[in-house]
């Protein structure tokens, strides 16, 4: 049995049809309505690769069963910056060196994101902690930690 | 596979009891692995993210009702001082990600014995609310662990809440791994004093076919505190290793991937006793400032 799901995704309202409600929402997302921008790395919760914004929280899509996020207000990277001009995370990650294959950046940079909106100045402690569910194999996590420093310092400087 | 989604308690227990074959799927941290990797093709999913009522946190006379669905985040942020155990155990529970979806009713559905949440339970004799479209029974946590990822609800009941009696001493829980976040238990240990009642709770994890009280160690400990409580000096070594070898010998472990069975002992025993140094130090200084 399939659906039609409908869903509010980097704020414009979309709908994908034929989905089967097991399937889970990075499959949609990747296979259905055309954003590649979360990875499939484990499938399991484990990597964080595929994290997304779902209500404002930060998760997994591959633990969201599809017939689950009918309704759902979904951010995925594809939604972070604004046209050309990318976020300020985005832009961090860049200037620090803080990406290198790449095939994690998308999900931290979610995680990231979320973190500095719910806490603009955060201690090196709670950005391990923050970040500790997205697995990094390139960089070491030093750069990311730069990063994620650097957008802090950049953001409040802005306001 | 059929897929529901039910908006209320009644509707859940009702669809429950016309497909007992339905698998309830909430935070999807267990389920949708399962599904994913088609273990699993159950003839139907029961998603019970919209049934509000699973979110609630209510107290009455002396105990914290948490509803099946709470995630892991609000317990953490929430019930810190009423349920510390379970609190400091959900903390350990993976990662952010899997914190914000993950919840003590499905740590309970899956009854896996790695559950984190499930030692600081079995510590405190907490009870599993279990309702059916027949009415609601409360299920003492002693009872609710029948063996590996089996417990004791029957076809057509849900889990609708956990009932937690609020703390009344300190508690603690630890676990060994390979690292602090995105880990299962190699083995895990809960432990609770109840200054009120003169008595020890204790729970073991992931070092039995389900999750375990040491009933044996908890009767130790209480005879050795029981002249101390009120002059709470630092205890004899001798009560600390005694505790740590009988919440060993609790245990029957077995060799797997994460560890032996011999290190499981050893590592359970070294938690035992520093989750006993811990709480016994906390006691002192709550003790000292009343």
């Amino acid at each position: 049995m399939t659906i039609r799901l409908t869903m509010r995704v980097n704020g414009e309202p979309c709908a994908a049809d034929d989905v089967w409600e097991g399937e889970s929402l990075l499959y949609v997302l990747r296979e259905r309505l055309g954003l590649p921008g979360s990875k499939n790395a484990c499938e399991q919760g484990e990597c964080g690769s595929c994290t997304v914004l779902m209500g404002g929280e930060v998760v997994c899509a591959c633990l969201v069963g599809a017939g689950q996020a009918e309704g759902a207000d979904i951010v995925t990277v594809e939604g972070l910056g604004d046209g050309e001009q990318l976020a300020t995370i985005q832009q961090t990650f860049v200037d620090s060196g803080a990406v290198q294959c790449g095939f994690c950046t998308p999900g931290l940079l979610i995680t990231a994101f979320d973190l500095l909106a719910r806490d603009p100045d955060p201690t090196d402690a709670t950005i391990r902690e923050a970040l500790a569910g997205n697995l990094c194999r390139c960089t070491g996590y030093e750069k990311i930690l730069d990063a994620v420093r650097l957008a802090a310092t950049r953001q409040s400087s802005s306001r | 596979m059929e897929f529901f989604r039910p908006t209320t308690l009644p509707e859940a227990c009702h669809l429950k009891s016309e497909h007992p074959g339905a698998l309830p799927l909430c935070g999807g941290t267990d389920v949708m692995v399962d599904i994913n990797f088609d273990r699993r093709r159950p003839e139907a999913l029961l998603d019970l993210t919209d049934v509000r009522g699973l979110y609630e946190v209510s107290r009455y006379d002396g105990y914290v009702r948490i509803g099946a669905a709470v995630p892991y985040t609000t317990i953490i942020a929430e019930l810190s001082a009423e349920a510390p155990g379970l609190a400091i155990a959900s903390r350990t529970v993976g990662s952010p990600q899997i914190r914000n979806r993950g919840s003590v009713g499905g740590n309970l559905g899956s009854a896996s014995p790695a559950g984190d949440a499930l030692p600081p339970l079995l510590a405190v004799d907490a009870e599993v609310e279990a309702v059916s479209a027949a009415g609601t029974r409360r299920i003492p946590i002693h009872e609710f662990f029948l063996g590996p990822k089996v417990n004791a609800l029957r076809r057509d009941e849900l889990i609708a809440a956990v009932h937690v009696p609020v703390a009344r001493g300190p508690q603690q829980y630890a676990k060994v791994g390979t690292r602090n976040a995105m880990v299962i238990a190699v083995c895990s240990f809960s432990l609770a004093l109840h200054p009120d009642a003169a008595r020890v709770g204790t729970g073991i994890g992931s070092a039995a076919p389900t999750p375990r009280a040491a009933l044996e160690a908890e009767d130790f400990l209480a005879d050795e505190l029981a002249e101390r409580w009120e002059t709470p000096e630092p205890l004899p070594d001798d009560v600390v290793r005694r505790f740590g070898e009988l919440v060993a010998a609790a245990a029957s472990p077995i060799d797997d991937v994460r560890g032996t069975a011999d290190y499981r002992r050893h590592a359970l025993s070294v938690l035992a006793r520093r989750t006993l140094e811990w709480t016994w130090a906390e006691h002192g200084r709550q003790e000292r400032t009343r």
